[in-house]
């Protein structure tokens, strides 16, 4: 009996960790759920967790919201995918191919979309996200601009005023800081200003975030920079099943939203469904759910937050990861059911800690869940330093996941 | 011939030793290789630049092309026909332009058979002048009288570059402008009431009460703003631009010809933007043209003190498109200019650029006190006040009479009494309008702690929602 028990660790020690994938399998989820708790208690590594909401969270997630209207969440979404009248089980590609087949899919859908950036056009997207693009769409479409991050982005507005759809790539997300004067005001505010007359419905991507030893400048972490501005949206994405459905969106939505991709997160795999859909904007994504600690967020910390988990999850902790995906604005709802069951909020950002996202969702949570908080929100994000160019150093400042797991181990005190 | 400076210029500009450039004018002897030919005459102080003729009130127009102007000529080849000067140098270019005598077009005491323009169409240019210049006037009033505030920018001086330009636009077609942005608004055909509501901030402004002097918008006139930031409105012509020429090649639809103008002024000349996007619009042939109001003042800062090279035209050639400069001053020359340069775009031969050497008789805003500008300088633009000027042409040449042009003013007055009137009468916004704009789907303020989305609370609509 006991060795059963122990083979039976030992898988769901393993499927329960490998998150990026199960996220999407949800079928996997709820077998999870119900191995965990008992595993905890027999082997006696942990402390009780009485876990009284363990599927209920889950599966009743849409009726939770309290309103019928709004999309379904991305969990619900991929419940709809496993068990929709689907005939084939998904396709499995890369994120870069994942964001490539959305573009793709909503170019194909609108011929007002197209694309305008350095080298998205002959030379297939600097990332390959465009790659193949020109020779279907043409020139017009993915239009190879010149060096000019500020006026070519003010075009796109002006041509998004006047009726396309453009998608702005900016090479690396940290060139956009060249944009800032036409992000700030005209994609912004335009639409305030004219008095709701003109509408920019742009998508600004690219990759941004700190890569393998890329060097300061291009390391850089925009979403903080953009967050105040009035009037933009902000996502991140950081599976493929979440980039090609947040990519979706965003062409589709009226606003002006800027998605946030990784430069380390191109290459991950993961099966995606075959038939359309799309994530909405708005919503956070449940990671994990959990009982002892809520851990926020978002692009390539997901994975060290997840890789810490494991570590956790072996010392007998069980964490809620959420990754918030929408970082402007944040869904409180979403964030506030799960701090209302764990008391605990730990956030880890990638951002530079003054004035990052992290800054401002602790300030938000604390307005909102005051009451519902047994220890302080803590916030793991990147040193306030230039990112190095030597390796160890790069490491340095970023959070890794001992520090994530210590974090948990301090927040959480133990009986 | 050379110029002595010393003896014609009484500004406050010192004179720099390395240019022939005078306090306002560029006074350069013809070359056989320059672009262009100009000759500076005449006794008077200050000398319109490229003032080709003598000195009557109405300087003529010398117009700079390079480069194939009509479809189907090739850089390397023929010019137009019409006031065209020789390209400098430059491999083949040589098959240029006109004679010298089609350089000259002298304006005042024109031939019945020569004249510029219709009665009708004298009239309407008359009209829209006496508005722009009429309104800004109540403008100021207003300001001192604190019906509106912050900054207001004025047009006074500049009327015939708007007037020019915008009359020949069609209401598809697209503007763009800076913070001083009154007129081209009116001229566009945004009514009155509207730009004088925005300006007191009522909610029946054209956006609302939301953009204020600096921020006109109208879809329904085409007019794109208003931008405080200078430069910050031509990409956005740009991409108005862009779309057309999208709607040509990947849309498929051949009745789209709408041109966008930028204008702006000669200190945004010396922006980024400016540059970025003249070697955008050149590189795509888009149907733009950037008008630069050189009215050769940006708040304190002299053109002069602030440009290495202060002939802004130049800088078309240097991006492939034709540069030419124009006497902004006088509304003939600017719309025949502006006929050629509209033309020009909406076959999708492609951009042109165009300085139009103007004043602007108040100071850079209501707050100015305008004090570095010398009384000659001021003194001599009065002297070419475009409103004197076209009523001298029109009555000179008995295009209209003293009755007609006298109902046109009493008309523009009713125009904008009443449009201080309905200003002054209209609601300011109310409370909840204040979250109504900030996004075109709501959504975009996110999902509450209650899970509805922020925009269905009930506060929301009644502007009291936190989001």
């Amino acid at each position: 009996m006991a060795m059963a028990w122990q083979a039976l660790a030992a898988t769901a020690v393993t499927t329960g960790n490998v998150v990026p994938l199960a996220a999407s399998s949800s079928s996997r989820f709820p077998r999870l759920q119900l191995v965990t708790p008992i595993l905890s208690h027999e082997l006696g590594r942990c402390r009780l967790a009485t876990r009284s909401s363990a599927t209920s969270y889950f599966g009743t997630a849409p009726q939770n919201r309290g309103t019928t209207n709004v999309t379904t969440n991305a969990v619900a979404t991929k419940e709809a995918f496993t068990s929709s009248a689907t005939t084939t089980g998904g396709h499995e590609l890369l994120l870069f191919e994942a964001l490539r087949e959305g573009l793709e899919e909503e170019l194909d859908r609108d011929p007002t979309v197209c694309v305008i950036g350095e080298d998205v056009g002959h030379y297939g997207g600097s990332y390959k996200v465009t790659k193949g693009f020109v020779e279907k769409f043409g020139d017009w479409r993915l239009l190879d601009t010149p060096i000019c991050e500020n006026s070519f982005t003010g075009m796109a507005i002006g041509a998004a005023m006047t009726g396309l759809r453009p998608v702005i790539e900016g090479m690396n997300m940290g060139f956009l800081l060249l944009a800032y004067n036409q992000i700030a005001n005209n994609c912004g505010m335009l639409h305030y200003t004219s008095g709701g007359q003109f509408t920019i419905p742009v998508v600004i991507r690219g990759p941004g975030g700190v890569g393998r030893q890329l060097g300061a400048e291009h390391s850089q972490r925009l979403e903080s920079y953009f967050q105040s501005v009035p009037g933009l949206q902000m996502v991140a994405c950081s599976t493929p099943y979440n980039a090609k459905g947040l990519m979706k969106a965003a062409i589709r939505s009226e606003n002006p939203v800027i998605l946030f991709e990784h430069v380390l997160l191109y290459n991950l795999k993961e099966k995606i469904p075959d038939e359309e859909y799309t994530c909405c904007l708005e919503e956070a994504e449940l990671v994990r759910p959990g009982e002892d600690i809520t851990i926020l967020t978002y692009s390539r910390m997901r994975y060290h937050v997840t890789q810490a988990a494991k570590t956790l999850v072996n010392k007998g902790y069980d964490p809620e990861i959420i990754d918030i995906r929408s970082l402007k604005p944040f869904d409180m709802y979403t964030i506030g059911q799960s701090v209302k069951k764990t008391h605990r909020v730990l956030i880890v950002e990638e951002c530079m800690r003054t004035g990052g996202i992290g800054a401002s969702l602790r300030a938000a949570i604390m307005e909102n869940f005051f009451h519902d908080l047994d220890a302080p929100i803590g916030c793991l994000s990147s040193q306030d330093v230039p990112t190095p160019y030597s390796g160890p150093l790069e490491e340095l400042t970023v959070v890794q996941p001992p520090q994530i797991v210590a974090a948990v181990e301090q927040l959480c005190s133990r009986e | 011939m050379a110029v002595s400076l010393a003896s014609r210029v009484g500004g406050l500009v010192s004179l720099d030793a390395r240019s022939l450039l005078g306090n306002n004018g560029v006074c350069k002897q013809a070359e056989q290789k320059s672009h262009c030919s100009v000759v500076v005459a005449g006794a008077p102080a200050f000398q319109s630049r490229f003032f080709v003729g003598d000195n009557s009130p109405y300087t003529s127009t010398s117009v700079v092309w390079r480069g194939a102007m009509t479809a189907g000529e090739s850089k390397a080849g023929g010019g137009r026909g019409r006031g065209v000067v020789a390209a400098a140098g430059g491999e083949g270019s040589t098959a240029t332009m006109a004679s010298a005598p089609e350089l000259v077009k002298p304006k005042p005491k024109a031939k019945p058979q020569e004249l510029l323009v219709t009665k009708e169409e004298g009239l309407e240019i008359y009209e829209d002048l006496m508005l722009g210049r009429t309104f800004e006037d109540m403008c100021a009033q207003m300001y001192y009288r604190g019906k509106m505030f912050g900054f207001v920018h004025l047009y006074n001086g500049q009327e015939a570059v708007s007037t020019g330009f915008i009359k020949l636009l069609k209401k598809e077609d697209f503007v763009t402008s800076t913070y001083r942005d009154h007129v081209h608004a009116l001229s566009k055909g945004v009514p009155a009431r509207q730009v004088m509501s925005e300006l007191f901030g009522k909610s029946t402004g054209c956006c609302r009460g939301q953009g204020g002097s600096m921020h006109m918008f109208s879809k329904e006139h085409g007019l794109l703003g208003g931008f405080a930031f200078i430069g910050e409105g031509i990409p956005v012509a740009t991409g108005a631009a862009f779309t057309t020429k999208y709607k040509r090649e990947v849309l498929k639809d051949e009745n789209a010809d709408a041109v966008s103008i930028a204008f702006f002024g000669d200190g945004t000349a010396n922006n980024g933007q400016f540059f970025e996007c003249l070697n955008m619009a050149t590189l795509w042939k888009l149907p733009i043209i950037f008008v630069v109001e050189n009215n050769l003042w940006a708040i304190g800062m002299s053109h002069y003190r602030s440009t290495s090279d202060p002939e802004i035209w130049k800088k078309g050639p240097a991006f492939g498109m034709p540069g030419i400069h124009v006497d902004g001053m006088d509304v003939l020359k600017v719309r025949e200019v502006a006929k050629e340069a509209i033309a020009r775009a909406r076959r999708g031969d492609g951009p042109t650029l165009i300085e139009c050497e103007t004043y602007r008789f108040r100071g850079h805003s209501l707050a100015d006190p305008d004090e570095l500008r010398s009384p000659a300088e001021k003194a001599h633009y009065a002297a070419r006040d475009p409103i004197t000027a076209f009523k001298a042409y029109l009555l000179e040449n008995n295009l209209v009479t003293e009755a007609e042009l006298k109902a046109i003013d009493k008309k523009i007055d009713d125009v904008v009494e009443d449009a201080v009137e309905f200003a002054d009468a209209s609601p300011l916004p109310i409370r909840s309008q204040l979250l109504e704009n900030v996004f075109a789907d709501p959504k975009g303020f996110g999902i509450g702690p209650d899970g509805k989305y922020r925009c269905e609370d009930p506060g929301f609509t009644a502007g009291t929602a936190q989001v």
